[in-house]
């Protein structure tokens, strides 16, 4: 601390690092989870007849660990940096920074333990129970704190836009959390949701589907909005397009939940007002995605040459391909043939694997080495090989899981034409899936042994340099030039 | 709903989508001081943003997409208990009963109302129901022989009872085999029909306040004798002098009583397990099963051709 004059205040990228170490671990082991059950699915076997290695309970741990543990951990240290960044000031209070990783990575462990042992909620994508939730709650509203103080202090007149993402982000998934964990304890294992019938099921799906809205679209807008033209060294395409698809994005997810729960005991009106805002919603999603791929515009030769933007802008076409298949299934009539099918499935990953998870790997690839005082990654050349891993497992799911969806919906529909009875019985339907499930396996191989690549990568980067130490004048607030 | 959640729903509904456009318009004005094409005059961290104009395209298609939207919530169900121009709805919200709801569908359909369930519901009805009446006039012997009504009866079989019998129909434990010649309640084509339209319920009373563990050892070495399994002599006819009980269903003989579904102990098949120690658990806690009642839920055309299809089964 010595070298540095009162003059200058020192930006806190010690809280960033350790994020960033742990969205590469949590990747793994989240990932590779995934392609275990998976396989589970093809060889039912796998689950050795040990309670706490079947399916039901590492599927929760797989959706928690790559939603909570690898995303949320991504978006923590990536708006800790951009933060401190796009502000010019350090973070509002180190400590309270330092209690977000370490109460945050207690949560993690502690769903890591609890879930295979079956305590759950039940709920998906809530599954821990109250205690964890409270825990939760806490360690979010330090992270709110953090963040939103460290904006208050800043020394910039505006607020960049990917703040106002991750703003947006931090403070409706602290109401999404609160609100549906709202729970009866019985024990200190096991609650009851205080909703009860269709307005549990709505709740549930008002979070479930404004967790994928602001934690995995808007907090990684967030990510997109500073590492695109970053890494692109070009400036953002329009500033206006920023503040319509902002305002209009956050506006209308709140509302799409209800497709969820199309033809199910969900009112009538509950369903058609889900479905007219979620097909809205198609357009602000699309701004964000010409707002990132047109920040490329007069740069695109730069997609030869760097693996990490190719991780970035093909994120952006990953994006703007579920966003699009979004919106159409949650029209009733599509909804009708994909509900409840393997196509659900291949559409979050389409958006998991290919959006979240391609822009988290971009950034994680920009900030290590510029995070342990080095140039670039050890290898370079490994970026580009694990992009191409990543990008072929994606599709290999992707497209296996959209087969078989589709066959799932026709099959489930089909009926005889002379006497009106159902063609296929279900378990007809689940043997003609097992040639893709074991695709999506395979594809799931791909992904898991790029990340294995990754996190050679990043120990080999980290062991050759040390963490970087990085100052700023601490002059006072610029002032507004423009009303806007 | 009340008119207060009504009205509710409808202004915050209306607001935002009114909100939306005012949104749209007021980013398609330059308002920003700067000409467009050029740079914003902020930087954060050497990001700078160009005042570029919306994508014409992408505007367009904002715009299909709400006026879509008020055209959509105009005919359909959505803002508060405005019903839709349409009249449309999915099924009958609020009934307690399948009577309740017959009358709502009804009531709906008379007043020119599209209840989607219902209509496809009798659609189909108006389509298939003949086929099904043609069938159920043949007598159960004859449509078993039939390749085509045992198809059909498979599949309606393959639907409805697979889940609890098996897609072979050989059942599992507390669920019967379906392919043998062991029928708790009677094979004969109007008993199986019976077993379908009505359901069935087997009740083995629970013997543990009755008789204590060696004498429902004794017992249960006793059942299994009668299957002519290799047992104790002495712990058997300990258990035979008990037995009597037991006789007041299954028989003396212990053969069983298609009148009231009690098993037959005598042909080595277990509906609950073989083994001393399930016979023991079933002596000492009983058992339950239960076959539902089909009538409501497939009606009575439909449940003669899957018992046609049960029947063959073991009557080849």
């Amino acid at each position: 601390m010595s070298q540095i004059s009162p003059q200058q205040i020192e930006y806190n990228l010690k809280v960033v690092r350790q994020f960033t170490i742990a969205t590469v671990i949590w990747g793994l082991i989240g990932m590779a989870l995934g392609t275990w059950i998976a396989a589970q699915l093809v060889w039912p076997e796998l689950n050795f007849d040990i309670p706490w290695l079947t399916y039901s309970r590492l599927r929760p741990l797989h959706t928690n660990s790559v939603i909570f543990a690898f995303g949320t951990s991504a978006l923590m240290g990536t708006s800790f940096y951009i933060v401190q960044k796009t502000c010019r000031t350090k973070l509002f209070s180190d400590k309270l920074a330092a209690f977000v990783f370490w109460s945050w990575q207690t949560v993690i462990v502690l769903a890591v333990i609890t879930l295979p042992l079956g305590f759950t909620s039940s709920k998906e994508y809530a599954e821990l129970e109250w205690p964890i939730d409270i825990l939760i709650a806490l360690s979010w509203i330090a992270y709110l704190i953090v963040f939103f103080g460290t904006l208050v202090k800043r020394r910039t007149s505006h607020i960049y836009v990917a703040n106002w993402f991750y703003g947006s982000f931090i403070i409706v998934v602290a109401i999404l959390h609160i609100v549906n964990s709202m729970s009866v304890p019985v024990s200190f294992t096991k609650s009851y949701s205080i909703y009860a019938g269709a307005i549990d099921a709505m709740v549930q799906w008002w979070y479930g589907h404004n967790a994928v809205g602001f934690l995995l679209t808007a907090g990684f807008l967030g990510m997109m909005y500073y590492f695109v033209p970053k890494q692109a060294e070009r400036p953002v395409y329009s500033y206006r397009l920023s503040v319509v698809h902002f305002w209009a994005l956050i506006g209308l997810y709140i509302w799409a939940g209800p497709h969820h729960l199309h033809y199910t005991a969900l009112p009538d009106w509950t369903q058609s007002l889900g479905m007219v805002m979620s097909v809205i919603l198609f357009v602000p999603s699309w701004g964000g995605m010409i707002n990132g791929i047109m920040t490329l515009s007069g740069a695109w030769y730069k997609l030869k040459t760097d693996p990490i933007l190719r991780f970035l802008i093909v994120s952006l076409s990953f994006y703007g391909m579920s966003t699009f298949e979004g919106p159409m299934m949650s029209i009733k009539s599509v909804n009708a043939i994909s509900h409840y099918t393997d196509w659900t499935i291949g559409h979050v990953h389409s958006g998991a694997l290919g959006w979240v998870a391609m822009i988290t790997i971009g950034a994680m690839y920009y900030l290590i080495p510029r995070l342990w005082g080095q140039t670039q990654m050890h290898n370079v050349r490994w970026i580009n090989i694990h992009f191409w891993l990543h990008t072929i497992g994606v599709v290999l799911y992707i497209v296996a899981l959209w087969i078989s969806g589709v066959m799932q919906g026709l099959m489930w529909r089909a009926v005889n034409a002379e006497d009106g009875t159902l063609t296929y019985s279900f378990v007809e339907s689940v043997q003609a899936s097992y040639p893709f499930w074991f695709i999506r396996f395979v594809g799931g191989l791909f992904i898991v042994a790029g990340m294995l690549l990754m996190i050679w990568n990043m120990y080999r980067t980290i062991s050759a340099g040390k963490p970087t130490r990085e100052t700023i004048d601490a002059a006072p607030r610029e002032a507004a030039t423009q009303s806007a | 709903m009340s008119s207060f959640w009504s009205a509710w729903i409808i202004v915050l509904t209306l607001a935002f989508l009114v909100f939306i456009i005012w949104l749209l318009r007021w980013n398609m004005s330059n308002y920003t001081g700067i000409k467009e094409g050029e740079l914003m005059d902020h930087d954060f961290d050497n990001i700078v943003e160009i005042n570029n104009p919306l994508p014409r395209w992408w505007m367009i298609l904002f715009w299909v997409t709400i006026v879509w939207g008020f055209f959509y919530l105009a005919l359909f169900p959505g803002l508060g208990s405005f019903q839709g121009l349409l009249g449309w709805s999915s099924s009958n919200q609020n009934v307690r009963s399948l009577e309740q709801s017959r009358e709502a569908t009804q009531e709906r359909l008379d007043a020119g109302l599209i209840v989607q369930y219902d209509r496809e519901m009798r659609a189909a009805e108006a389509e298939y129901g003949p086929v099904f009446e043609a069938l159920s006039q043949r007598p159960i012997p004859e449509l078993a022989k039939d390749e085509e009504a045992v198809e059909i009866g498979q599949r309606l079989f393959l639907q409805n009872c697979a889940q609890c019998h098996g897609s072979n129909a050989m059942g599992g434990k507390g669920f019967p085999n379906l392919t043998d010649d062991a029928w708790l309640y009677g094979g004969s084509p109007e008993a199986i029909k019976t077993t379908l339209l009505e359901g069935r319920r087997g009740q083995m009373p629970a013997f543990s306040g009755q008789f204590n563990d060696q004498e429902i050892t004794e017992l249960a070495t006793y059942v299994l004798s009668l299957s002519g399994r290799k047992v104790d002599p002495e712990l058997a006819s300990a258990g035979k002098q008990k037995f009597a009980v037991c006789s007041a269903c299954h028989g003396a003989d212990g053969k069983g009583n298609q009148q009231l579904g009690a098993p037959n102990l005598t042909d080595n098949i277990w509906l609950y397990g073989g083994s001393q120690a399930a016979i023991e658990e079933t002596l000492q806690n009983g058992r339950q099963g239960v076959m539902p009642a089909w009538e409501n839920i497939l009606g009575e055309d439909k449940i003669h051709v899957i018992s046609a299809y049960v029947y063959g089964l073991s009557n080849e």
